[in-house]
């Protein structure tokens, strides 16, 4: 079972989904059971354990050096656990590493295209190490450039690709020989937004055409939003496991944000009248209440202060993130950034 | 949306429809025959970089040309004395033809260490094949790949005085194609080890230069003095050299006394090594190389 959450007010670890899936009697995709991995004295994953459903798109959401890339390295077979147990695709992945293999998809961090090769040359050649029968490559890799858009570009160097065309390229290979897994790890980093959001794109539309299983690892929190059902993980554990739903209503808690002519007078009669404790970010008033676009009525008959403006958002994985790890994910990438974890503290309390 | 997709295990249909509907693709089981293919497709990779970089094709002559022509007739000069009226050109040709292979097999060693810093090596890692088939593949190629290389020299051998002739010709690409195939697997064991490019480069130079000089490739081995005799013996270039000089000269039509002192030949102790025996001590070098380099690269990670 995950590590219970450290947090005063868990969420359900395991998700209405997955009982679902699982009283289906698929058999998970990927279950890992105190998965650890040091590397002499570090430890960079500290026993994980989770199950991802089959046909799911499951999210590994951390900061670099959380221990995202390791984990799916044990997992590939790439990595040699030093304890506890993970299969893949019902398969051992040590004990059964070629089983594993055929079975999984990668999308590497880096591009491990060959620059050289055109893109088909690249398809062709991973083609054949896999073994696909002759008589469906052609066919099957004609479906799967098409599905990213690049059979246009078929006969191009590699080299002459943009970083978002390699990327969807590496997705079309990763997919040429039909996993059951695929396994993404960090499919949109170093992508432009635009660029990130057709690759998105993409995986979704993937997802319709192919019977498969997603297993991928992001740090941008607005693209965990994608996923079925998110692992945050920091420091080599998993903090929590839900949907990015369950996630956010777990905060329990909208952010309000106002403006007025004295802040400090505001943050008095907020503390005086409601009991809220609201902090100055980014030249607003902030704090966080349970249900947003209620309180706002009462806010303005009852602050006894003019507003001049106002605002309501929803939590957003950012604050999930904040409310289980105290920090934002941006600060625990570099934890030098102290007055902004300081001001990101203080918000979510 | 997302949590109905997770409460069924089946993705939802598209609407449209895939245009080329296709059954899943089937990926067998490891077997010999899978093996058999991953060395094809790791040595096929290795020919088709090569045929695409012409320039490194075009600047792997220079060398040879070099070494050939400004090399050899500045310095036939100075030899004619010595080489009792053999071209000194001819005379250093097998040893140029040797480094031409050398520098090539080497390049495409270096391609792991590239392929590493460039993630293709990943790529390979984690198919459903053995570590060993890669490394077989890879030396292959690169052995391939610098055969063709030594083929190259070998057609301009007319230009140095040595005859176009078919056993010739056979004699001396088989030994290339040995010499290629265990300085890749040379190569490849260093390689395994290496992460950056620059450091294997450096390796690389610090390695081929002393194996040329102390090859023989410049001078004959007779008469040299005792310290470097040891170390030519030692120099596995050496048993490439040799063989290819002695299979030059039975073609040519020289005195005895020339061929003596430009062709004495390799000796352990006063005994004549044969030439079968130099090919055996490159392929046994290369074999045990190749081992070496294949539990590496199982062992790694």
């Amino acid at each position: 079972m995950p590590p219970a959450s450290t947090d005063s007010d868990p969420a359900p670890l395991a998700g209405g989904a997955g009982s679902s899936a699982t009283s289906n009697g698929a058999a998970p995709a990927v279950s890992v059971n105190g998965l650890v991995k040091r590397y002499g004295e570090v430890e960079a994953v500290r026993g994980i354990d989770l199950e991802v459903h089959a046909g799911e798109t499951f999210g590994f959401l951390g900061p670099n050096g959380a221990g995202k890339s390791t984990t799916i390295n044990m997992l590939c077979t790439l990595v040699r656990p030093s304890a506890g147990s993970a299969s893949v695709a019902g398969h051992d992945v040590v004990g059964e590493r070629d089983e594993v293999r055929r079975n999984i998809g990668l999308v590497f961090q880096d591009t491990t295209l060959d620059g050289y090769l055109t893109a088909e040359q690249n398809l062709a050649l991973h083609a054949e190490l896999y073994g696909v029968s002759r008589d469906v490559v052609a066919q099957r890799l004609r479906q799967v450039m098409e599905m990213v858009g690049l059979w246009e570009r078929r006969s191009s160097l590699v080299n002459t690709f943009s970083g978002g065309m390699k990327r969807r390229l590496e997705i079309a290979r990763g997919l040429l020989h039909s996993p059951r897994v695929l396994f993404l790890d960090e499919p949109t980093v170093g992508l432009d937004p635009q660029t990130r959001s057709s690759i998105w794109g993409y995986i979704r539309e993937l997802k319709t055409r192919e019977d498969i299983t997603i297993f991928l690892t992001t740090h941008y929190m607005d693209e965990a939003e994608h996923c079925d059902r998110i692992a945050i993980i920091d420091q080599g554990r998993i903090i929590v496991l839900d949907t990015p739903e369950a996630l956010k209503a777990s905060v329990g808690k909208d952010r309000v944000q106002i403006k007025t002519d004295d802040e400090d007078a505001a943050i008095a009669a907020l503390s005086e009248r409601f009991g809220i404790e609201a902090v100055l970010a980014e030249g607003e008033v902030t704090f966080g209440v349970p249900e947003g676009e209620q309180f706002v009525p009462r806010l303005f008959a009852e602050l006894g202060r003019p507003i001049h403006s106002i605002s309501v958002s929803r939590p957003s994985l950012d604050d999930v993130f904040m409310s289980y790890t105290g920090t934002t994910i941006r600060d625990a990438e570099s934890s030098e950034n102290d007055t902004r974890r300081n001001v990101a503290r203080m918000m979510n309390r | 949306m997302a949590t109905q997709l997770a409460s069924t295990p089946a993705p939802p249909k598209s609407h449209e429809g895939p245009p080329h509907e296709i059954a899943r693709v089937h990926v067998p089981m490891r077997s010999l025959r899978s093996e058999l293919r991953a060395i094809k497709v790791v040595w096929k990779r290795e020919l088709i970089r090569f045929r695409r970089d012409r320039l490194r094709i075009l600047t792997s002559l220079v060398q040879p040309f070099l070494f050939l022509f400004v090399l050899g007739t500045g310095l036939s000069t100075l030899a004619s004395a010595g080489t009792h009226g053999v071209n000194f050109r001819t005379f250093i040709y097998p040893g140029v033809l040797c480094m031409a292979v050398m520098f090539t097999a080497m390049f495409s060693a270096a391609s792991i260490v590239w392929d590493r810093e460039f993630g293709f090596l990943r790529e390979m890692m984690v198919a459903p094949v053995r570590r060993s088939s890669i490394v077989l593949g890879k030396c292959l190629g690169g052995a391939t790949v610098a055969a063709f290389q030594g083929l190259i020299v070998i057609a301009i051998s007319p230009l140095v005085g040595v005859p176009y002739e078919l056993t010739l010709i056979l004699e001396l690409f088989a030994l290339a194609l040995l010499l290629a195939f265990a300085i890749t697997a040379f190569g490849v064991m260093f390689a395994a080890r290496i992460n950056q490019m620059q450091s294997f480069m450096a390796l690389m130079q610090m390695v081929i230069m002393p194996m040329f000089f102390l090859s023989g490739a410049l001078y004959s081995v007779a008469r040299l003095p005792a310290w470097l005799a040891v170390l030519n013996r030692l120099d596995p270039l050496t048993y490439a050299v040799e063989p290819m000089r002695r299979a030059i000269f039975t073609h040519l039509d020289i005195s005895a006394a020339a061929r003596k002192a430009l062709d004495p030949g390799v000796t352990w102790w006063g005994w004549r090594v044969p030439t079968a025996l130099e090919a055996a001590v490159i392929a046994a070098l290369g074999l045990g190389m190749l081992f070496i380099a294949i539990w590496e690269f199982s062992r790694a990670q």
